[in-house]
């Protein structure tokens, strides 16, 4: 839709800008800096810190003007205001003055220092001369649980937290407390903090009070850190991150912009995931097992070459277990190494039968899938059998967010812009966009709902069709169904069907193949009378939708082959298969293997296993693609140097193809290479080949810094030894250098490696790379979708329709529980998310347990296709009864396959 | 002299019961309302007399209801909303209307209500006044067991009901957008507007906020008429006015007088003029929240617009004063604490100024004063100013300090010069 521009008048200049934003953020888009700390653009104007005053003008004959505060102030054609005027700067000053008045002098021992938004504000408004004389006002701190340091002595009363983490992430732990110059923000006693999001508050505070813990256990100032661009490896959503080293090792997540994906945010999982990157159990030299039965060795280049010799004959059959989270180019590079038909992708055949029928359905359908900016615009949501806080976490925040539309609209009918927050909100009160949520148990979501729907995974998928058959009349499926099913059935259709941008979750980490198809159809019947409906599929890793795309059978496959023939060499791609089916089939598989090479960042119950196990460079140590749940192919880049015998999985295999056939020329010198000669073999990716820069690239001749020119003491650290430099390792695959050499200008929004921008150091520099405030990175948001519906085709409704399972005595339906810490197998290596993750359970409704003779904290024993598990109950009357949630994939935890019927005995 | 509000207000006496609220000539507003008028008529008598909103700020009351969408669309419910949170410093004016005669304020809520078609409304009430809680319980009760009050009174198919909220104590409240956050049970700060409360007010619906002064007149105005209203004061701006002296003065007390009466004849006739041995330097016209008022102003007519054109505000008509045996710098580090104390906490300059001014003050009171501590303050006093902070909370601590500053210059320079305070 087309704006028409307006004009304003700001120091004697004209511009003409977009109407309906307030003057904060035009200004902001301007590139004009005006001071300010309360103002988020994701969470609006509230005119707390006075600390963005200008003088504004009645009309041209007004020399005198007054004061106002810009984040309120409505952009009008014909606005005539001073940002430089004396009294305004004058002002801006003395809010500083004031807000320093208790603020500690303990920067050089403050982990904020370097990054402050209180120190840019400080310097922009020129405060430097201390009048107040009296003793400062001092607080006690919290303990906040092992993520989140707590100091309150450094804060300045923006309110930014409460309002990131009560009124945008639905938290309610964090609270502000007591009133005047002693109102407090913490929690109401010391402990963990609750919410998924909480990391965010690192970002969103602007002084020290909120500091990564992770972090200040290997502290390093931002001007030496070296920064890249990077992905999150940790769940499907594909969030932009900057990922922070120094000597060797990760120090940091934080978030990336990007305006089509996880805007501002990123979810707990994705920030303090990371330390499995530096964990003691990183495979960092190669090990090979002498004889069977004997221990692996490390091995040297000399005896490993010969063994990969060996190994990899091109008389040998290799078979290639590929994985969702290893890169595309990996994946890819293994395919090459054992030909088409001889690569599985390490995932069970249910699990890939699911992806695919997600993906053709996407490609065929015509119904988009959107990207988390467009979850946040939808106008009504549908959330069927997918516990998103758990699964995807920014999904959640997202839908929180458009649980806020039609509300807004109302406030925009009374002329109270969005941006405003506090009138917006007090006007919405307990108003929401309709979320409806059809679930096992209770969801983090709940609170938006303004229908939840608990059922078994049964009732779930059967719902999904009455829905379906609800939406059109010419389901060709008959369904009976009692009055409360086709009450609540009707009422969603209804919503869905009125609503401008209607909007259906679902995903296949339930593992229920009905709930699926029924999320499907709703979606199919819901397009042929709105075209703007979406369709959200969780799939479970990082790369689920990038292996879907590729050739390639199940693990199950693999088994059934291994049962007729032997395996000469199995290679195994950073999948840990004791995770993906039960111990019995992973056990058999392996055995009936002569040789297994496995190349893996982590040891694991696979990797024991290996003859030849090779360490593989993580996320953080290669450059990679992977594709979201939205069909979005996003790059990350190499942020540490491999050490050790630690190198890209696809450059281990460019090693064995060279091997294995030595008459294959391949010449994967960089990584451009390999994607070249994947989107010549795969044309599916051929956007990869131009939609970002490729390692060539090059701004003025010269290559992207990773670190900030305020980069210090590069050769400090072993001064004691020698104070010449060391050299600088070279990076052929992509653009950047490791060091703070090269262009300073802002690079391309894909290749932003830091932020920074002149009089902005933290992280509020980033407002400078957007096209404005909550809009795209300069020049577009980086990663490219590989599906675009054209709607031509005509897929047909699937039409298996579940039948309720009949239960014997003792038995009990068991369905998945996911744990945002824990059920990831990264996140979960690391220290301090460790501390996170709870003790296998199982929840079960009170009387079910009562029936058990069970109380909360006892243990029971499940047995389920012959694996036993003992678990500790937690009750949780939501779940009906007949139905068990069990905790899934927490470490220690063995495969089982989910849902399925099992049996429950106390011990 | 009339007294239409305090006339059957009796010191040491209980108040009028609904029978002998009657038989004084009550509820025949509210009658006469729902018989024969309509909310717009109602609307239109409040404006054509002028009726200010007693307070402080004096915002005409009928135009404050115009606000109000009205249309057959409108939001439902709308609310009205009492503010007897009276905490101004030396301000006790309402609870005298409170605990003398709480029929009056139930009449004029009804009909407030009715003109703006509030089917509910709430008395938001200060917590210290226990007194006034019971005599307003008590008439509540017998306005509803009469049927003044709940659904379909006195057939006119007009409903309302009425709620005592007790305060939990906090002097922002009296901030009417502060009073919404804390009556829906948010921290009590003040709201961003607009939006204003006509428009977005109580759980964002069209809300009115009245004092309890301005509800009690809207009874007298609809049996009386406008221009019987306009002819009590003496300047022509309506009304009588409840005007309090405290200090030292030999008949500290509260009395209903003409708006417009000289801060003169308040000191001198009714408050009996200073106690002995006690001269006057000074007085704060309208609680604490107002500018000094000195010697050469005891002429000063006091009503909204006099008050003003001497550089104060009429505030809440109930004057302190200032003796000359009472050290001002003392003086104002009493009321600037209390209100550093009393600060949301919301906004920068309030939250942050007000306690450094604060210890300014006692600090130049205990004589550790610096004579650039006078341009801060002077400073602050501009940094607070209306505008620049969130509330009007801080520039109304602002005003008693400006013009301390200004009328008692030499007072602050002999703290600090003497290093110890000449009172003491």
């Amino acid at each position: 839709m087309e704006v028409s521009m307006i004009k304003i008048l700001i120091d004697g200049k004209q511009y003409e800008v977009k109407p309906e934003k307030n003057l904060l953020e035009t200004c902001l888009a301007l590139g004009l800096n005006i001071p300010h700390f309360c103002y988020h653009p994701a969470l609006g104007s509230v005119g707390a810190c006075r600390l963005c005053a200008v003088k504004k003008f009645r009309d041209a004959d007004d020399n005198k003007g007054r004061l106002v505060m810009s984040c309120l102030e409505p952009v009008k054609e014909g606005l005539i205001v001073s940002i430089e005027d004396d009294e305004a700067k004058e002002f801006r000053t003395a809010i500083i003055e004031g807000l320093m008045t208790n603020h500690p002098h303990d920067c050089p021992v403050c982990d904020e220092g370097g990054e402050c938004h209180l120190q840019d504000m400080t310097v922009m408004t020129g405060h430097n001369y201390r009048r107040f004389d009296f003793k400062k006002r001092t607080y006690t701190n919290q303990y906040l649980g092992p993520f989140i340091n707590h100091e309150m002595n450094r804060c300045i009363q923006c309110y930014r937290c409460v309002r990131f983490y009560r009124d945008y992430a639905g938290g309610k732990d964090l609270n502000v407390f007591a009133s005047h110059n002693h109102v407090y923000f913490g929690r109401h006693e010391d402990g963990v903090l609750e919410s998924e999001f909480s990391g965010n508050l690192i970002e969103v505070c602007p002084t020290g009070v909120f500091t990564d813990k992770t972090l200040k256990k290997h502290f390093t100032r931002k001007w030496d850190l070296s920064n890249t661009p990077s992905i999150c490896v940790h769940c499907t959503v594909g969030c932009n991150i900057l990922v922070s080293e120094r000597y060797d090792s990760l120090r940091r997540i934080m978030n990336r912009y990007n305006g089509a994906v996880n805007g501002y945010f990123i979810c707990d999982r994705g920030r303090f995931g990371y330390e499995f990157v530096n964990d003691d159990r990183r495979i960092r030299n190669a090990k090979i097992r002498p004889q069977k039965e004997e221990n692996q060795v490390e091995a040297d280049n000399e005896i490993l070459t010969s063994r990969l010799k060996t190994s990899l004959a091109k008389s040998q059959k290799i078979i290639g277990i590929g994985s969702p989270r290893a890169s595309l180019e990996s994946n890819f590079a293994l395919s090459v190494l054992v030909g088409n038909e001889n690569f599985y992708h390490g995932i069970s055949k249910k699990e890939q039968l699911l992806t695919h029928t997600v993906l053709d359905f996407l490609q065929k359908s015509g119904v988009q899938t959107p990207s988390l900016k467009q979850i946040e615009k939808a106008d009504a949501v549908l959330i069927l059998g997918e516990d998103l806080t758990n699964t995807a976490p920014m999904i959640a925040l997202a839908v929180r967010q458009a649980s806020r539309n039609i509300p807004n609209q109302e406030a925009l009918k009374k002329g109270i812009p969005i941006w405003d927050d506090g009138p917006s909100r007090e006007l919405a009160q307990d108003t929401k966009s309709p979320v409806f949520i059809v679930t096992p148990f209770k969801d983090g979501l709940d609170d938006l709902s303004e229908g939840t729907f608990r059922a078994s995974y049964d009732d779930i998928a059967y719902l999904g069709f009455v829905i379906t058959a609800s939406l059109d009349n010419k389901f060709p499926v008959s369904i009976t169904t009692d009055y409360e099913h086709q009450k609540f059935a009707d009422k969603v259709a209804s919503v869905l069907i009125n609503a401008k941008n209607p909007l259906i979750i679902s995903g296949i980490t339930n593992g229920d193949e009905a709930i699926v198809y029924a999320a499907l159809n709703i979606a199919r019947a819901l397009f042929e009378s709105n075209p703007k409906c979406m369709l959200s599929m969780v799939l479970p890793e990082c790369n689920s939708m990038g292996l879907a795309f590729i050739p390639g059978k199940s693990l199950d496959d693999l088994v059934a082959l291994s049962a007729v023939e032997e395996i000469n060499t199995l290679v195994i791609l950073e999948n840990d298969l004791y995770r993906r089916a039960t111990a019995d089939m992973v056990d058999f598989l392996l055995e009936r293997s002569k040789q297994i090479i496995v190349l893996d960042h982590l040891t694991n119950r696979t990797s024991v296993h290996a003859d030849l196990l090779l360490p593989a460079a993580t996320f953080a140590e290669s450059e990679g693609t992977l594709v979201n749940n939205e069909g979005r192919a996003q790059r990350y880049y190499k942020a540490i140097v491999n050490s050790n015998h630690v190198r890209e999985s696809w450059r281990w295999i460019d090693e064995f193809i060279k091997i294995n056939d030595q008459d294959k020329i391949l010449s994967w010198n960089r990584f451009d290479d390999i994607v070249s000669s994947m989107v010549n073999e795969w044309p599916v990716f051929s956007k990869l080949k131009t939609y970002m820069p490729d390692s060539d690239f090059r701004m003025l001749n010269e290559k992207i810094p990773r670190q900030t020119m305020r980069h210090s003491g590069r050769t400090a650290i072993h001064a004691n030894i020698a104070v010449n430099e060391a050299k600088i390792p070279n990076d052929s695959d992509s653009p950047f250098t490791f060091s703070m050499e090269g262009q300073p200008e802002r690079p391309p929004s894909s290749l932003v490696s830091f932020y920074w921008s002149p009089g902005w150091n933290s992280v509020q520099s980033m407002y400078n790379d957007l096209d404005e405030p909550n809009g795209s990175l300069k020049g577009g948001d980086p990663g490219i979708r590989l599906i675009a519906p054209d709607g031509t085709v005509d897929i047909p409704y699937f039409k298996m329709i579940p039948t309720a399972k009949k239960l014997q005595k003792d038995e009990w339906m068991i369905v998945p529980v996911y744990q945002i810490f824990g059920s990831e197998e990264l996140s979960s290596a690391g220290h301090t998310l460790t501390q996170r993750i709870r003790v296998p359970f199982v929840y079960l409704n009170r009387k079910d347990a009562d029936s058990l003779g069970a109380v909360e904290g006892d243990r029971i024993r499940l047995v389920i296709s012959k694996t036993n598990i003992v678990l500790i109950v937690r009750i949780e009357n939501s779940l009906e009864q007949g139905i068990a949630g069990v905790s899934i994939n927490l470490p220690g935890m063995p495969f089982i396959e989910l849902p399925g019927i099992g049996n429950i005995y106390k011990l | 002299m009339e007294r239409p509000l305090t006339r059957h207000i009796v010191t040491g006496s209980p108040p009028l019961n609904l029978k002998d609220y009657r038989k004084s000539g009550g509820y025949e507003g509210t009658i006469r309302v729902l018989k024969e008028m309509s909310p717009a008529d109602v609307t239109s008598l409040v404006k054509a007399s002028n009726l200010l909103g007693r307070g402080g700020a004096g915002f005409p009351t009928g135009v404050k209801w115009s606000l109000v969408p009205m249309d057959a669309g409108s939001p439902k419910p709308k609310y009205l909303v009492c503010n007897a949170d009276e905490m101004e410093p030396g301000t006790f004016k309402d609870r005298y209307l409170l605990e003398g005669n709480p029929h009056q304020l139930i009449d004029g809520m009804i009909i407030s209500a009715y003109a703006i078609q509030a089917e509910k409304a709430y008395i938001f009430l200060r917590w210290a006044y226990k007194k006034a809680e019971a005599g307003l319980r008590k008439a509540l009760e017998e306005a509803y067991a009469s049927g003044f009050l709940g659904k379909n009174i006195l057939g006119s198919g007009f409903t309302l009901d009425i709620s005592i909220h007790v305060s939990a104590g906090r002097y922002i409240c009296g901030e009417e957008t502060a009073l919404l956050n804390s009556l829906e049970g948010k921290r009590a700060i003040p709201r961003s507007k607009p939006p204003f409360p006509a428009i977005s007010g109580l759980f964002g619906k069209p809300t009115v906020v009245n004092n309890v002064e301005t509800l009690c007149w809207i009874s007298h105005l609809v049996v009386n008429g406008a221009e019987w209203f306009k002819g009590l004061s003496l300047t022509g701006t309506g009304g009588t006015k409840l005007y309090g002296v405290s200090g030292k003065v030999k008949n500290p007390g509260i009395w209903e007088l003409p708006l417009g009466t000289t801060v003169h004849e308040l000191i001198e006739e009714h408050a009996g003029g200073m106690s002995d041995g006690y001269r006057f330097r000074g007085a704060l016209p309208g609680g604490a929240s107002t500018d000094f008022l000195v010697e050469e102003h005891l002429d000063v007519k006091m009503d909204f617009s006099t008050v003003a054109a001497a550089g104060s505000r009429l505030g809440t008509g109930t004057m302190i004063i200032l003796d000359d045996k009472t050290c001002p710098v003392a003086f104002l580090h009493n009321i600037e604490k209390f209100f550093a104390l009393e600060s949301c906490g919301w906004c920068t300059p309030c939250r942050e100024g007000l306690p450094w001014v604060e210890k300014i003050l006692d600090s130049i009171e205990r004589g550790t004063g610096k004579m650039e501590y006078l341009d801060v303050l002077k400073f602050q006093t501009r940094y607070m100013g209306p505008g620049n902070t969130f509330c009007a909370h801080a520039p109304g601590a602002a005003e008693p300090l400006q013009s301390g500053l200004k009328y008692f210059k030499d007072d602050f320079v002999k703290h600090i010069h003497d290093k110890k305070c000449p009172w003491r």
